[in-house]
């Protein structure tokens, strides 16, 4: 109990409530952010959109399990993601069950799979896990463009909302599933800091560091390590099966290699180590991704001339310029320049008194 | 039986392509512990490059063909040597920050491709001989299977020539072997660096013209596809080994193509299942000299 209070005082949490309380309230609210959102925040346009970019930011956060806590640069995340959404979608579609009890079975199966081939490609370490786990994501992307009985190929599956609850379909009900959505985001932080501070977490933090060390201590790395990889898969397959529900449907371009590297993109940019740099970086990249289309066929751009329209007319380029930029000058991502600059300023303020 | 033969050299053809990009990816990941994520995009470049000389000059003949390959290679070999001296020397032995900045330069790289070059596949034409059909115990293999060969065993000899006999070759393979020792000697491994990167970019390069010639068009998206076989056919051929690598190759190559014809398409997933067993059975590949 004074545990629970003590944790409740601390400034973090704090602002985390706030933040939730706020975030919860907004599709009640009669909010214009001009520039950010497609128009009032209780408006069902507005909501999707904040919702898919707390989607986004949850998928950010299972990576950084990955990444940032465990070291393990997996080129393969959103095999979890395509199996969440393609396995729940398929399930919808073919047999007769209702949403709860379909997703308790995805989530069964994602569990075994992520235990499976976690235990697999954890075999190698370092750079080879990550090409293994491409090889991995690419083979399930080759099965689901294989399979258009089931999978519907190319075309993307559609959601099959007969056995779907009614409060969660169509367009008034977004708000609905944008606090479905919150809570997922929110299930999915709290997930991330309890493995974080389990004793796997440090395990595997202290594997990250020095692997031999830890083997010399007594301490066989490869169950910390899969315990990380089977929590982040399954969180990545929970964040898969809303974005089915959310978007009314999947399609192979969930599955695909770009996915993981936008999602390892934003958890790079939003600072490496980092819970909340991963979540909001996940949230920012949507809203700005949305932006930046618009800015690329913007009239500006138009205008220019020929040798610095192509470039800036294309996202992709800007973003993985920028990205470059920060893996060579922003080390810590842009949570480490938040924290530098508050330790700047705090240290001056050392200085001065 | 044709059919057979059609399917093994075919295979050959496109595991000369998987080889391509993979001896620079072996090479580079052996002295350096880089995992180039860009090496697609060399290949892409290099692709262009060489349909910018068809274009203007034509490719019809064999010397205008060799000089779009000329071309394609050096394009490959300077995006590369760039990449290495911009990009990889300022983060020198920080491997997670190094792949992920060419992540970084492939997407920023295919995307400005894009933008000038457009999506759409542009088609290429080479040598007309190329279009042709020879006929080999019945069976009727398309020419430019036979080029691929070709140009694949070239550059494997070259590599390995060079690796074998040139100052360079020997400071690369000792580095490979043992890059402290190396450096403690008082060699400057830096300039071994550069030199496996530009070997890689080149081959890549020549793999680009070759690629748009076996497909028939370039796209910007035609290195990303193969590169993705060209990690598995690193691993699977040991990493750091140029002759795993060619033996690699040619297995996925090869059984890719009897698989999809005799399996039902299940090519990809076979290459993948293989992996598995390799890294399970032997982590290390098939020449590899230790698990990594």
């Amino acid at each position: 109990m004074d545990k629970l209070i003590e944790f409740l005082k601390r400034p973090a949490t704090l602002v985390g409530l706030g933040l939730i309380a706020v975030m919860a309230l907004l599709p009640v609210l009669n909010l214009t952010i001009p520039g950010v959102l497609p128009g009032p925040t209780w408006s069902p346009g507005s909501l999707q959109l904040l919702a898919l970019a707390m989607l986004i930011g949850s998928m950010a956060l299972s990576y950084h399990l990955l990444l940032g806590v465990a070291g393990l640069l997996s080129f393969g995340h959103a095999l979890y993601l395509a199996m969440g959404s393609y396995g729940l979608g398929i399930l919808l579609r073919e047999t007769n069950l209702t949403l709860l009890p379909a997703m308790v079975i995805v989530f069964g199966v994602a569990l075994l799979a992520a235990f499976l081939l976690g235990y697999v490609s954890l075999q190698v370490t370092g750079i080879a896990f990550a090409m293994v786990t491409l090889a991995f994501a690419q083979a399930g992307s080759v099965l689901i463009r294989r399979n258009s009985q089931f999978t519907n190929g190319e075309e993307g599956l559609p959601l099959n909302i007969a056995n779907v609850p009614d409060f969660l379909v169509g367009v008034f009900n977004t708000r609905n599933l944008y606090w479905v959505t919150l809570l997922v985001m929110v299930l999915c932080f709290l997930a991330a800091a309890w493995v974080e501070r389990s004793r796997a977490g440090h395990v595997v933090a202290a594997i990250r560091e020095n692997e031999l060390r830890v083997r010399v201590l007594g301490i066989k790395p490869l169950m910390p390590k899969l315990i990380t990889v089977t929590v982040a898969g399954v969180m990545a397959a929970v964040v898969g099966m809303i974005y089915l529900v959310l978007q009314s449907g999947t399609s192979p371009e969930n599955i695909s290699a770009d996915l993981t590297l936008t999602i390892l993109v934003i958890v790079v940019l939003g600072g490496v180590g980092s819970r909340w740099g991963a979540m909001i970086g996940g949230m920012v990249y949507v809203l700005l991704e949305q932006r930046l289309t618009a800015f690329a066929r913007s009239e500006q751009i138009e205008e220019l001339p020929e040798i610095l329209r192509v470039p800036l007319s294309e996202p992709l380029f800007i973003l993985g310029t920028l990205f470059i930029l920060v893996v060579l000058f922003l080390p810590g991502g842009f949570a480490g320049l938040g924290r530098r600059i508050s330790s700047g300023r705090r240290a001056k303020l050392k200085e001065l008194s | 039986m044709e059919t057979l033969i059609l399917l093994l050299v075919t295979g050959l053809g496109l595991g000369a392509l998987y080889f391509l990009i993979a001896s620079g990816l072996s090479l580079i990941y052996g002295l350096m512990g880089v995992l180039n994520f860009a090496h697609g995009s060399f290949l892409t470049f290099g692709g262009f490059a060489g349909m910018e000389v068809a274009r203007r000059i034509g490719a019809e003949t064999w010397p205008q063909f060799i000089l779009a390959l000329i071309v394609g290679a050096l394009a490959g070999a300077v995006f590369a040597s760039l990449t290495e001296l911009l990009l990889i020397r300022p983060l020198y032995l920080r491997h997670i920050e190094q792949a992920l900045i060419t992540v970084g330069l492939s997407l920023a790289s295919v995307a400005l491709m894009e933008g000038i070059w457009g999506a759409d596949p542009i088609y290429v034409s080479g040598p007309p001989i190329l279009n042709e059909v020879t006929e080999i115990a019945g069976a009727r293999i398309p020419n430019d299977r036979f080029l691929l060969i070709l140009g694949a065993v070239l550059i494997l000899a070259g590599i390995m020539l060079f690796l074998r006999f040139t100052r360079f070759g020997l400071v690369i393979r000792a580095g490979v072997e043992n890059r402290s020792m190396v450096t403690a000697l008082g060699i400057d491994v830096r300039t071994a660096f550069t030199l496996v990167f530009a070997i890689g970019g080149a081959a890549a390069g020549i793999g680009g013209v070759l690629a748009s010639q076996y497909f028939g068009y370039v796209s910007p998206h035609i290195g990303g596809s193969l590169l993705i076989f060209a990690f598995i056919v690193t691993i699977i051929g040991g990493l750091g080994s140029l002759a795993g690598a060619a033996i690699a190759a040619v297995i996925v190559g090869v059984l890719q193509q009897l698989a999809n014809f005799y399996l039902g398409g299940t090519g990809d997933l076979i290459v993948v299942i293989l992996l598995a067993a390799v890294l399970l059975l032997r982590p290390s590949g098939i020449m590899g000299k230790r698990a990594h």
